[in-house]
């Protein structure tokens, strides 16, 4: 078992005909994901790789069945593609674009909030891995490993260090979820935190948060009053400088909030064991096994 | 992106906001032409002259001076132009005056606050207002909440009336100036989302005696990332002088860099692991000279691009690079690292860390290749390396 993502999953790739959706179109396939379409405006009836495209969503499910859709569509028009696969009732839509403006992601987020078929992930996220079931987005699928651990994280290069950490120490992952670095986005940790809950198949997990906003304080509260398994943490920018946005659009500390004091000691007390440095990440969680 | 108060106001004009009367300068002689021209057009001797840098904090440095009459106008000129303001937003190297707005003086009845912010928890623009005007507002936020009004406008249906009802009862305004405020309030909201705002604050917002609403200061950031939505405007208000050169020439390469005070410059791939290799440095005692992101695609150019950009701060004592390839071959990313190396002439200690897709090739090139490279396993292993290093 794992969350969001295993080897049933039929994926739809919007912006598959770009550089960079082909190029991770190409990785995903090279890892067993079933990809079942294409969606590019325009190329309907072409092909890729040997997966058919087509010029709509509603098209893309009607024809494939696709119940999940990765978006590499530029951030112009990645808000619209969000909406398109809302649109077609797709269940999982991760969204890999870095740099949606937040007006964008104010209007998509209301129309999320407002209907119950689709979740989104991300954007600006590295994207949900299944290990050996179904890759969705651009991590290394190689420094995965089946397992039983869980991890959900703001960043993507920390959750490959962390991935690679547990690798290396012989304990697996169920699902990897990354929900990106934006202020606001689809699926916050506690989203995720509830299907670990539920997930009889993970054991633990690794929450990877950073500077900004309150939503690793909002899970640390949650975690204290309803998570039933063990938590390792960490959380980056404890030196950043207030005032800078530190490479993510959320990595911001303003106001004296959303700094990595605060957000580490709201964990601690909800007891989740915080990892000193990121390369402790993993030996920090197999403590707790 | 920041822009200058009286790019500001220009926008708030546009937008139907009232502001002062007033006329940007970036000379002594263009400011007392406006002072002799504002005293002509309002028939008020009082005018202000107002330092425009990208920081708050300008009253208390000295910035702004309220003034009677041309000659002293022009002596407050003088006097700010080409002087070095230092406030609490702009560090201890401060920032030089090199633009002036000058503006009619307006007589005050009250001062309010009033700022619009795209809030994170209730994922929406939220609008907080408060009768205390010209404070530190986060000061007012810490020590009286209570006298700070929050609304969020729902994006399925704009701002509504009774929202802007609900502000200014509690702002305890007179019906004129309900009217005012709310054109303003409609006006601010209509900016705020059309082009792209971060923050748009207005603080102090006065009223007159003779029940005006006017914007006597502007604040507007913009969201980076809707640069595509206006690049035009953008540009053309752009002020480099107000940016650090080195970020400046980091954003036009790709590379997300911020310059801070210490002496270990650290070249990261994610924003997440530049963060935590600063604060891995600093576990282990040392100080980061910089956060640098240099992206998913780490070639020869943008680690050669990067080097150079670290190296512009002469404080740095050591190098430390940290690279997790994830689909980005490592055996890429060393050959990058060895090229940019000679390319630069690196003369300060370089301590490399790879790992990730064909490692162990990338660590046999860093090596092979003769250079004073220490090849390091871990994170936590590099920093320990690199403060022992740059120590000399």
């Amino acid at each position: 078992m794992s969350i969001l993502v295993d080897k049933d999953t039929r994926l739809v790739v919007q912006g598959m005909t770009g550089s960079v959706g082909k190029f991770h179109t190409e990785q995903m396939l090279g890892y067993g994901t079933k990809v079942v379409a294409g969606c590019t405006p325009g190329k309907g009836g072409q092909s890729l790789m040997d997966v058919p495209i087509y010029d709509t969503m509603r098209e893309v499910v009607k024809q494939t069945g696709a119940n999940a859709s990765a978006i590499f569509v530029p951030p112009p028009f990645a808000a619209d593609a969000i909406l398109e696969a809302v649109d077609a009732e797709v269940p999982l839509v991760v969204c890999i674009t870095e740099g949606i403006p937040v007006m964008d992601m104010i209007k998509v987020r209301r129309v999320l909030d407002s209907q119950d078929k689709t979740r989104v992930i991300g954007p600006n996220c590295p994207g949900v891995i299944t290990p050996d079931q179904c890759k969705i987005g651009i991590m290394p699928g190689h420094v995965h490993k089946a397992g039983r651990i869980g991890v959900v994280s703001k960043s993507g290069t920390l959750t490959y260090e962390a991935v690679g950490q547990l690798t290396a120490l012989g304990i697996g992952q169920s699902t990897a979820v990354g929900i990106g670095g934006d202020p606001i986005n689809g699926t916050d940790f506690i989203d995720v935190l509830k299907l670990f809950n539920d997930d009889p198949d993970t054991d633990g997990v690794i929450l990877i948060g950073e500077i900004g906003g309150n939503a690793e304080e909002q899970a640390a509260a949650w975690i204290k009053e309803n998570f039933k398994k063990p938590v390792a943490g960490f959380i980056a920018g404890r030196t950043a400088p207030p005032g800078k946005r530190m490479g993510h659009a959320g990595a911001i500390i303003s106001g004296g909030k959303g700094t990595a004091d605060a957000k580490i000691e709201a964990l601690e007390d909800a007891g989740v064991k915080v990892a000193p440095t990121p390369s402790d990440m993993g030996t920090t969680l197999q403590s707790l096994l | 992106m920041n822009i200058h108060e009286y790019q500001a106001k220009e926008l708030y004009r546009k937008y139907g906001i009232p502001v002062p009367q007033g006329i940007a300068c970036m000379s002594v002689e263009e400011a007392t032409a406006a002072a002799t021209k504002l005293i002509e057009e309002t028939g008020s001797e009082v005018v202000v002259v107002k330092a425009q840098i990208h920081a708050g904090g300008r009253g208390k440095a000295g910035g702004v001076k309220v003034v009677k009459g041309v000659a002293a106008a022009t002596e407050a000129a003088t006097d700010i132009l080409g002087k070095t303001l230092v406030t609490h937003q702009t560090g201890p190297e401060g920032k030089v005056v090199q633009r002036l707005l000058v503006e009619q003086g307006l007589a005050i009845k009250s001062e309010l606050y009033l700022a619009l912010v795209v809030d994170r928890e209730s994922r929406r623009i939220a609008i907080m207002a408060s009768t205390e005007g010209g404070m530190d507002i986060e000061e007012v936020a810490a020590s009286t909440p209570e006298k700070i009004q929050t609304i969020a406008i729902d994006p399925a249906v704009g701002l509504q009336g009774y929202q802007v009802r609900q502000l200014a009862f509690a702002l305890g305004l007179s019906k004129q100036e309900q009217k005012n405020f709310g054109k303003l309030m409609a006006g601010l909201a209509r900016l705020f989302e059309q082009e792209d705002c971060s923050i748009a604050e207005i603080n102090p917002l006065i009223l007159t005696e003779d029940e005006q609403v006017i914007a006597l200061d502007a604040k507007v950031n913009f969201d980076s990332n809707a640069e595509f939505r206006h690049s035009d405007f953008w540009n053309a208000v752009r002020d480099l002088t107000e940016e650090a050169p080195a970020e400046t020439e980091a954003q036009e390469a790709g590379l997300s860099f911020i310059q801070l005070d210490g002496n270990i410059g650290c070249l990261v791939n994610g924003a997440g692991l530049a963060m935590s290799t600063m604060d891995t440095i600093k576990y282990y005692g040392g100080e980061p000279a910089n956060f640098l992101d240099v992206g998913g695609g780490a070639n020869r150019e943008a680690v050669t691009k990067a080097f150079g950009i670290i190296l512009q701060s002469k404080a740095v004592q050591g190098i430390f690079v940290n690279i997790f390839g994830g689909i980005m071959r490592c055996d890429t990313v060393a050959s990058g690292v060895v090229a940019a190396t000679k390319e630069v002439g690196l003369e300060v200690p370089l301590v490399v860390r790879l790992e990730g897709t064909k490692v162990d090739e990338g660590r046999k090139i860093l090596d092979e290749s003769g250079l004073a490279i220490t090849s390091v396993a871990t994170m936590a292993e590099g920093a320990q390396k690199i403060v022992e290093l740059a120590k000399g």
